[in-house]
């Protein structure tokens, strides 16, 4: 199946090269699955976001996302809405994610994607958006409720710019809108574990290597699994057959539970099961 | 909360459905012999679509599969018909309603009564077609959202009569102020599930409600109470509400022999109001006019005006206009009316509104309780505070169509057809309090303080 590539994930000519990519390739030059850290801005606050994105890219971290808190997250879980909805009132407002991104980017090498409900992207304007975000050395965006389908302007404004468009598969995908979904995707494609919301889960089950082979086999390069990922375990687990291991409410609950301090031991932990050689199997 | 409200305010760019009406586009879209009747969706012009999580386009890509098979089946829509006919009662009355149009400039109004229906009101229409679904698809749970709980019992009343399990998702605020609706559903077999989070309103559950389908789509169906969220909501939704339009044409003619002038609905999120419009869309010459809730007054930055006051955005699955703050965020709606109490609208009402073929207009709180109150003591018709909103605009309409008559003409040579869209034994102790009818020391006054609805 994966015969012939086109490469569609990389930059038309012209763009920049995508970071998403770059940081999944560099792990895997070092031969192991690229570890993905979530964290909502402004929860508690814009500083110890920045602060806590930092630590995590100190600690083992090779992409940071950074979600938008929003009014209405329908794919997220308890721990997630109650950390966006602090943000909120502890008066997060949304031009604030791009000193976030600067705050981080200028401090590690780490590509910072965005992490989006579409509802405020498309409130700025998509362009507005992904012109502060290109300037902030944002990566790209990942989008939970924006389907390539719905997604025109967005494709167009971030081939220009050359920002990553990581967009979401799922169990439930049909293999054609597999197909355009790989083929839509910039920097890598990010497989929905389970059908479910994000939260902790001990086990991810079988369906997230299955909705992983589908991704590769139509051609993607770059297959991340994200929804449930909690241990070191877990992501060694996953990174047997995904390019990357993405770990969000267990971050948050640990940031909300010990503070920044609290993010880089987690971190340091998950990343011991994305190293190459586990040293036996510590965990 | 108040100066974000007033971001989407009357001035500038922001100010919504006013900047957008094209109305050359309705004229064009007409005389080119085009019809607006029957759109399939995804998209109303610029709005409707998918803005959903991919985990959940398959089963919508299911959903609407199934539905476009049962509309073209002589078997399902002979069992929608039989439904409709033998359990919820239709067709509805359509009675004239002389003594409540004195208060309207003296045009005639008639009130197409979908009050008379089983659960009172018109929202068993699409329960019944929509379990019928759920059904098809062999799913064995339904799931649904509440604010007052209306579509929550109707949901509860087409389950039980399918075999179907039903949850029922309901802002915490919500179960405790309507115990009794929460009591009702659980009679019906019903389970409720308090909402705790966000806001803990009507857009909450329905928050929840999509949380529970990510998890349970292969079992469970999302049986949404009305014509708005991802395609094919609207144009199902709308579907299964036609009828509603579909007979008030008939009746007006068999009573008139004409078309009516114009005709009213209020608009929540758009369910009843597309359904009594979609009979009438291509009569140019009958005017359409929804009636949003203004609260406190679209001034105040208190209210559910989405199509006068709101912008274009996504929300729940569709684009569509959207009370929402300069940053994207959802704003809290207010009306006393708890069914119109949604920051959202149906995406097909959007369209019908920058085209000009259909006209939105706030109400506030107070007009619809005047007119609540004139229709009771006038008709012997208590209606449901939603609907009051549908007569205030009526009365206001009528007044003014009365005021611009050619030379000759009669006011009641004005007729008005408005969408009757549910009765108001709900709100009686919401009236009670409001019109100060309770004694200081009754169960009922406490009961009405805190917003219950009997
Ligand atoms: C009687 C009645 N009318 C109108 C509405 C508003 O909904 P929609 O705009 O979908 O018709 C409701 C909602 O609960 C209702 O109960």
């Amino acid at each position: 199946m994966t015969t012939h590539l086109p490469d569609r994930q990389q930059p038309e000519s012209g763009a920049p090269a995508s970071k998403a990519a770059a940081a999944i390739e560099k792990a895997r030059s070092e031969g192991r699955a690229a570890l993905i850290g979530y964290l909502p801005a402004g929860f508690p606050d814009v500083r110890t976001t920045i602060e806590a994105g930092i630590a995590m890219a100190e600690n083992g971290v090779d992409l940071i996302e950074i979600g938008i808190p929003y009014s209405d997250p329908v794919m997220d879980g308890v721990v997630i809405q109650e950390a966006t909805v602090e943000a909120l009132a502890n008066g997060f407002t949304v031009p604030q994610i791009f000193d976030v991104v600067e705050g981080i980017t200028r401090k590690t090498d780490a590509a910072v994607l965005v992490m989006t409900y579409w509802n405020p992207v498309m409130r700025m304007g998509v362009r507005d958006f992904a012109e502060r975000l290109a300037a902030a050395g944002g990566a790209g965006l990942i989008t939970p409720d924006l389907i390539p389908d719905e997604a025109a302007e967005w494709l167009q404004v971030s081939e220009e710019l050359g920002l990553d468009r990581v967009f979401l598969v799922a169990p439930s995908t049909s293999p054609q809108r597999m197909q355009n979904t790989v083929d839509a995707s910039r920097g890598f494609v990010y497989a929905v574990s389970v059908m479910g919301v994000t939260g902790a889960r001990t086990s991810v089950g079988a369906a997230a290597q299955a909705v992983v082979d589908a991704a590769h086999d139509a051609g993607a390069e770059r297959v991340c699994v994200g929804l449930g990922v909690s241990s070191s375990a877990q992501v060694r687990e996953i990174g047997a057959y995904a390019d990357g291991v993405i770990v969000g409410t267990a971050l948050v609950a640990a940031l909300r539970d010990g503070g920044v301090q609290a993010v880089a031991d987690l971190t340091r932990e998950l990343s011991t099961g994305a190293a190459k050689v586990s040293a036996g199997g510590s965990a | 909360m108040t100066d974000m409200h007033q971001d989407t305010g009357l001035t500038g760019t922001d100010a919504g459905a006013a900047d957008a009406i094209d109305a050359g586009t309705a004229e064009a879209f007409l005389s080119h012999d085009q019809s607006l009747r029957h759109a399939p969706g995804p998209y109303f012009g610029a709005y409707g679509g998918r803005w959903m999580p991919e985990s959940l386009i398959a089963a919508l890509d299911e959903l609407q599969d199934t539905f476009d098979k049962a509309k073209a089946d002589p078997e399902f829509t002979a069992q929608v018909a039989e439904l409709n006919k033998n359990y919820a009662g239709r067709p509805s009355l359509l009675t004239e309603a002389a003594r409540f149009a004195e208060h309207c400039g003296g045009v005639r109004v008639f009130l197409k009564r979908e009050d008379l229906n089983h659960t009172g009101s018109h929202k068993i229409n699409n329960v019944l077609g929509q379990a019928l679904i759920a059904k098809r698809m062999g799913k064995t749970r339904v799931i649904a959202e509440t604010g007052a709980g209306q579509h929550g019992v109707a949901s509860a009343t087409a389950a039980a009569l399918l075999g179907l399990e039903c949850v029922v998702y309901m802002g915490a605020e919500d179960t405790r102020r309507q115990a009794l609706n929460v009591a009702r559903m659980q009679l019906l077999g019903a389970t409720v599930v308090p909402v705790t989070n966000g806001s803990q309103t009507l857009k909450d559950a329905i928050n929840d409600a999509l949380r529970d389908w990510v998890a349970n789509v292969e079992t469970t169906h999302y049986l949404l109470g009305t014509a708005a969220g991802a395609h094919p909501f609207p144009s199902m939704v709308r579907y299964f509400h036609e009828v509603i339009g579909d007979e008030a044409r008939e009746q007006i003619l068999e009573q008139t022999g004409r078309l009516p002038d114009a005709v009213t609905a209020c608009v929540g999120g758009g369910s009843n109001a597309i359904g009594m419009f979609h009979g009438f869309l291509d009569d140019r010459e009958v005017a359409l006019y929804g009636f949003e809730a203004g609260g406190d007054g679209v001034e105040t930055g208190r209210h559910a005006a989405t199509i006068t006051l709101g912008r274009p955005g996504v929300l729940h699955g569709a684009r569509s206009y959207l009370m929402q703050d300069e940053d994207g965020q959802t704003m809290e709606s207010h009306s006393i009316s708890a069914g119109l109490d949604y920051p959202g609208v149906g995406p097909e009402h959007a369209y019908l509104a920058d085209i000009g073929r259909a006209h939105y207009e706030p109400i506030t709180d107070a007009e619809a309780m005047e007119a609540f109150k004139l229709l009771s003591q006038t008709e012997g018709i208590i209606p449901a505070i939603e609907t009051a909103h549908a007569l205030a605009g009526t009365m206001k309409l009528g007044r003014r169509l009365a005021a611009d008559l050619a030379p000759g003409e009669q006011p009641s040579d004005r007729i008005i057809v408005v969408n009757l869209s549910g009765r108001g034994d709900k709100d009686v102790a919401t009236a009670a309090g409001y019109f100060d009818l309770l004694p200081d020391d009754s169960v009922e006054q406490e009961i009405a303080e805190e917003g219950e609805q009997l």
